[in-house]
């Protein structure tokens, strides 16, 4: 890999914790030095293309073997037939989140998009045509493609493993002995993660030792898939991942492609590369599942909620497990004696759906924080006036203390800064200079602070440098350097002094780069095994007579800029250099686990809060709609890099405009296809879409959530800016939408 | 790779004489129909590459103050010529408000008009479409089909002409010069594309293995120049198709109007002009009621082909709104979202 840089004009304060540095991965990101997984060319490699299913449901009767096989460069084609054998059913569900794959175990066809064949030839264009050439043909079933299809189920669990009803307090009660009640049901689109690097695998087998080049938000996680799947043991497999186009949670899990990718290079015996094609990535690789959610609320006479019922339907495949777990934000965000969250689903023929970024978090939030509005307009409150009223003390529905939560200080510095105050409360009042209808609208974002299982690994060398190790992610986010900034306070050093690998299966497992919770993860792990470093460090200075430190061990003993001093009395210390050589080591090794405390948990609910203010203009006879403002303000704990947490926070305000206004995977209601699957009609937001953006970093200190005070902000943004603007359109227009993205035809009712 | 002959030619004529084959396409910049071969929906068996046929690059100012726009000119050398853009402005605001940056630098003026419509049903091979295969069916019918036709179109087929470019091209008259192997043909490109009928397959009146060398404007268009736009609706702010769009020239005498063109996109298998309202419009006060007026007119035969029964309505008022621009003047600079709703608009007085 070529080099990393670091900050050039990087002023230390004594931390490396809280500067914005600027990505170490920068440099070779915008000269095309950084090398993604489709990069890598080993020799003899030869390339594999997708033969996928165009029908949701049935079974493959025919393949044009001869015609693929005779194609001038085709090497092999991989069918059921000749499918090398694997040690583990790919169906066999050894764990809730073990997903089924679809890897050629059958002829079975499941959704639209499946892989039915794997065509490896000496080009991809030869693999590519190959693939073209095999033209399926099946035996189909009716399918089932929407909310309402089929046999609605309660299951057993939703998200990772919550619970698909919690009820607090008597809700139907609540609702009777309300003074005003709202119901309104909400609708969210099917949506694909559609990161801009598409899954790729380069796999290369050597005896059955296996070498890995693929994008991965779990490494550890897709070893052990992957040595279940063949059978070999994992310290056979070597995945490297150093950097990875986005993944929003599609990378969390190897996904079947990937695996077919290995495959393949099993089959022919030569090194192999599989990149799925933009409209392959709308189906094997997960999506967010379409939603439509019940909100039922009621209010005393001084606007305060009584009862809040949020019923969630939405779908899994017909095959596997996976409920996107919308009604979480309601179990945290506004106080009510009375809260009931519960869900249904139906099973379509689609690929099984997964984690998206904010998964549950992000469809609930635009749905309860548009019902919340309707609730301050029918109470004839002002939205920010109504959710200070039901601000939530503790966690309303466990009643649990939060660990922290500035969410007072975010909804005033946000107001502040947007300028809410003097907002009319009746919709439809302002206009811009050219007559364009302005609305001004606020959501409350709010994210669990999670923490995943991770370790790393640590060194101080003889030179005088360090070394952390773990197998962390860089998902585009920046854990390059905040990392690296967590591991140079760990070490005592100055960054520069510090090396740091990650990206690399072989390293330290650093969990999964998942659910918000990475850096305090794996930042944990890496500050646990520098401070073992040190103590170790510590332990041979001062056990030794010849050293300043001897027999400091009463008054203690700190490290700053590479070097052990007494705490008593800084002046005396030494090198760590010093130290490792008059012992005669080259070097000493500290290790560190990242873990939740488990303690804590118990007694506090911890969570990021966020409030966002957005302002859309609308064109009231064309009811074409521009978000034109939008401004944050997060609390989320320590902050390590505040350039980086901007620009997630940033990355996610924008998901939040693409939510509300954009995006929707078009489904062919009769095929379960998806109609618009590439991104020239799949519509996220382009740069003109992009508002003026403001993401205010408020201060929050949590000392329950970690000892680094870490809670996460890689999801927090979607969740809260989606409504916020979806409530700004109706302020704007005086029309409440409750279907996502809002269509120009919802508007065109009043000119 | 699906094997197809490539051939280069070095004149007009080795051109029309290389696609006389069969199954020849030709070859612009490749934007549409690289896409439609990789994803299967055509197979051409030959591309006649026209990027070194001299002279179909050229922008010629014509004596009668019109001009003659080469097949082979890139939409952002077209929209960017300063002549060009002074004397037909909402032809360059058509053009930069089509695709992105990148397509304009590369997509042709030839390769525009005939680009192939984006009904996703046409673009999807498992699916059943009479104009990629005559007789098949149309899954766009009972399918998705909000964005679809809603003037011209036939129960074989209900697709839309995507074009941003052909829409003020078609209301100012814009003609089309063909080459082929019986000689050189004009045709007014409002009788150039074909509404589907019964044979969707069937777009334009191109015989196979004609050529487009040119598009010309004629120089009354030049006389709109004063009073023309083109109005955008799209489900993002740049990088999308119009849901509908239009283009509106006015020439005013006297603060009445002498003659206007109008011309509806993403509405038709064509790029639409409506004869019908430039009628209503003529020898009329500017004003919101007469705008409206024409713009019922203009909307009068139109029928929804599916969940689209909005975009009538929608194309009424954008056919209005076009004509306020056009009304209030065009300004001096194109705005930095042009064609859209949310450019700003100076002085201009838009919703009442
Ligand atoms: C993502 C995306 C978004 C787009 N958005 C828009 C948009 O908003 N508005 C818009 O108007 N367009 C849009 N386009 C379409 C774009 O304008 C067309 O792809 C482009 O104009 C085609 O020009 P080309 O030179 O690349 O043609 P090619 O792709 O090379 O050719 C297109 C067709 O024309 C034929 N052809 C080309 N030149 C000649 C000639 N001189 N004589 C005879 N036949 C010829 C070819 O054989 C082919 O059938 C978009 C395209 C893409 C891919
Ligand atoms: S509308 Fe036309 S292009 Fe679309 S599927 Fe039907 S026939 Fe094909």
């Amino acid at each position: 890999m070529a080099e990393l840089a670091s900050s050039a004009a990087h002023v230390r304060h004594g931390s490396s914790i809280g500067q914005p540095l600027t990505r170490r991965d920068g440099l070779l990101k915008v000269t095309g030095q950084a090398r993604y997984a489709a990069d890598n060319h080993p020799p003899g490699m030869l390339h594999a293309a997708l033969a996928v299913s165009s029908v949701a449901r049935g079974r493959v009767t025919g393949l044009d073997l001869e015609a693929a096989r005779a194609h001038p460069g085709v090497v092999a084609v991989m069918t059921p037939e000749n499918r090398p054998a694997l040690a583990q059913d790919p169906d066999e569900k050894a764990g809730p989140f073990v997903f089924r794959m679809e890897l050629l175990q059958d002829d079975t066809v499941r959704y639209v998009g499946q892989p039915v064949a794997v065509v490896i030839a000496e080009t991809l264009e030869a693999a590519t045509e190959g693939a073209a050439l095999l033209a399926p043909r099946y035996a189909t079933e009716p399918v089932s493609t929407g909310l309402e299809d089929g046999e609605a189920f309660v299951p057993p669990a939703v998200g990772v493993g919550a619970p698909a009803e919690v009820r607090h307090g008597d809700v139907e009660a609540g609702l009777v002995a309300a003074a005003r009640r709202v119901e309104a049901v909400y609708e969210t689109p099917a949506q694909y993660h559609n990161a801009m690097e598409p899954h790729a695998v380069v796999a290369a087998w050597e005896g059955d030792r296996l070498f890995i080049d693929t994008p991965s938000q779990g490494l550890a996680m897709a070893v052990g898939r992957v040595a279940g799947l063949f059978g070999i043991p994992p310290e056979n497999i070597e995945i490297r991942s150093p950097f990875l186009g986005g993944g929003f949670g599609s990378k969390g899990a190897i996904s079947g492609p990937q695996v077919l990718g290995i495959l393949a290079a099993k089959l022919v015996g030569r090194p192999v590369k599989l990149v799925l094609k933009r409209d392959q990535m709308y189906g094997p690789v997960g999506h967010r599942a379409p939603t439509r959610q019940t909100l039922r609320l009621g209010v005393d006479g001084e606007g305060a909620l009584t009862a809040l019922h949020h019923h969630v339907r939405t779908t899994s495949s017909r095959y596997d497990d996976f409920f996107e777990p919308s009604g979480s934000v309601s179990h945290t965000l506004y106080a009510s004696p009375a809260i009931a969250t519960t869900s249904d689903a139906v099973r379509l023929d689609t690929g099984t759906p997964i984690f998206m970024r904010a998964p549950g978090e992000a469809s609930g939030s635009i749905a309860l924080e548009g019902a919340i509005d309707e609730m301050a307009a029918a109470c004839g409150m002002d939205p920010l006036e109504f959710r200070l009223r039901n601000y939530a003390e503790v966690e309303p529905t466990s009643g649990k203390p939060f660990s922290s939560k500035a969410l007072r200080e975010c909804y005033a510095q946000g107001a502040e800064s947007f300028g809410w105050s003097g907002r009319p409360l009746a919709p439809r009042q302002m206009r811009d200079e050219d007559g364009l209808l302005v609305g001004w609208g606020v959501g409350t974002a709010t994210f669990p602070a999670l923490m995943m299982h991770g370790q790393a690994r640590a060194v101080l060398r003889r030179d005088g440098s360090g070394l952390i190790e773990t197998g962390a992610h860089d998902m585009g986010q920046g854990a390059w350097t905040a990392f690296a900034q967590i591991a140079a306070d760990s070490l005592a050093l100055p960054i520069n002094q510090v090396e740091f690998r990650a990206g690399h299966s072989g390293l330290p497992d650093a969990g999964i780069a998942g659910g918000s919770a990475h850096t305090a993860t794996a930042g944990m792990a890496i500050h646990g095994a520098g401070a073992d470093a040190i103590a170790r460090l510590a332990e041979l200075a001062m056990a030794d007579q010849r050293s300043p430190l001897f027999g400091a061990g009463n008054a203690g003993v700190v490290a700053r800029e590479g070097r052990l001093v007494r705490r008593d009395d800084e002046s005396r210390g030494e090198s760590y250099a010093e130290i490792l050589a008059r012992a005669g080591l080259d070097e000493i090794e500290g290790r560190g686990t990242g873990a939740a405390d488990q303690a804590a948990q118990q007694h506090y609910a911890m969570h990021a809060h966020g409030a966002v203010f957005a302002e859309v203009k609308v064109d009231p006879e064309l009811g074409q709609i521009r978000a034109t403002r939008l401004v944050g303000a997060f609390a989320a704990g320590r902050i390590i890099n505040p350039r980086l947490v901007r620009s997630q926070y940033y990355g996610g305000m924008i998901w939040g405009v693409s939510f509300a206004l954009h995006e929707a995977a078009v489904v062919d209601r009769r095929t379960g296809r998806v109609m618009n699957a590439n991104l020239g009609e799949y519509h996220v937001p382009v740069n003109a879409d992009v508002p003026s953006l403001e993401a205010i970093l408020v201060d929050e200190v949590d000392p329950h959530v970690n000892a680094l005070g870490i809670k996460g902000v890689g999801e927090i943004g979607i969740t809260g800016s989606a409504g916020a603007v979806a409530n700004a359109v109706w302020h704007a227009t005086g029309v409440r939408v409750r279907r996502f993205p809002i269509a120009i035809e919802a508007l065109l009712g009043q000119p | 790779m699906n094997r197809f002959d490539y051939v280069r030619p070095a004149t007009v004529a080795e051109a029309v004489a290389a696609a006389a084959q069969p199954g020849s396409a030709y070859l612009a910049a490749g934007t549409n129909l690289l896409d439609l071969m990789k994803g299967g929906v055509m197979r051409p068996a030959r591309l006649v590459d026209l990027a070194r046929v001299p002279g179909l690059d050229v922008i010629e100012a014509l004596p009668d103050g019109g001009v003659r726009i080469g097949a082979r000119v890139r939409n952002s050398d077209l929209a960017y010529d300063p002549g060009f853009a002074r004397r037909f402005p909402a032809v360059a605001e058509a053009l930069l408000s089509g695709a992105s940056a990148q397509l304009r630098n590369a997509a042709t003026v030839g390769g525009n008009l005939l680009q192939r419509t984006r009904c996703a049903y046409f673009y999807d091979p498992a699916s059943a479409c009479n104009k990629r295969e005559p007789g098949a069916g149309c899954d766009a019918r009972d399918g998705e089909n909000r964005l679809h036709a809603v003037l011209g179109w036939s129960e074989q087929c209900i697709a839309t002409h995507p074009s941003d470019f052909c829409v003020p091209l078609v209301a100012l008259g814009a003609v089309v010069e063909i080459e082929g192997k019986a000689g050189r043909r004009e045709v007014p490109l409002e009788e150039f594309h074909c509404l589907p009928g019964s044979t969707p397959e069937r777009e334009s009146v191109l015989a196979p293995g004609e050529l487009i060398v040119a598009v010309r404007l004629p120089g009354e268009a030049a006389s709109f120049a004063g009073h023309a736009r083109y109005v955008k609706l799209r489900e993002r702010t740049s990088y999308a198709f119009a849901v509908v769009s239009a283009a509106a020239g006015l020439r005013l005498v006297d603060g009445a109007i002498a003659e206007a063109r109008l011309a509806l996109g993403g509405v038709a298998a064509k790029p639409w002009r409506v004869p019908e309202a430039e009628a209503v419009l003529r020898g009329v006060r500017p004003g919101a009621e007469a705008f409206r007026r024409a713009a019922e007119a203009a909307l009068s035969e139109a029928q929804p082909s599916g969940d689209n029964a909005f975009k009538i309505e929608l194309a009424r008022r954008i056919l209005v709104r076009a004509l306020t621009l056009a009304a209030a003047g065009t300004p001096e600079r194109l705005p930095a979202l042009p064609a859209s709703p949310h450019a700003p608009h100076p002085g201009v007085s838009l919703h009442g």
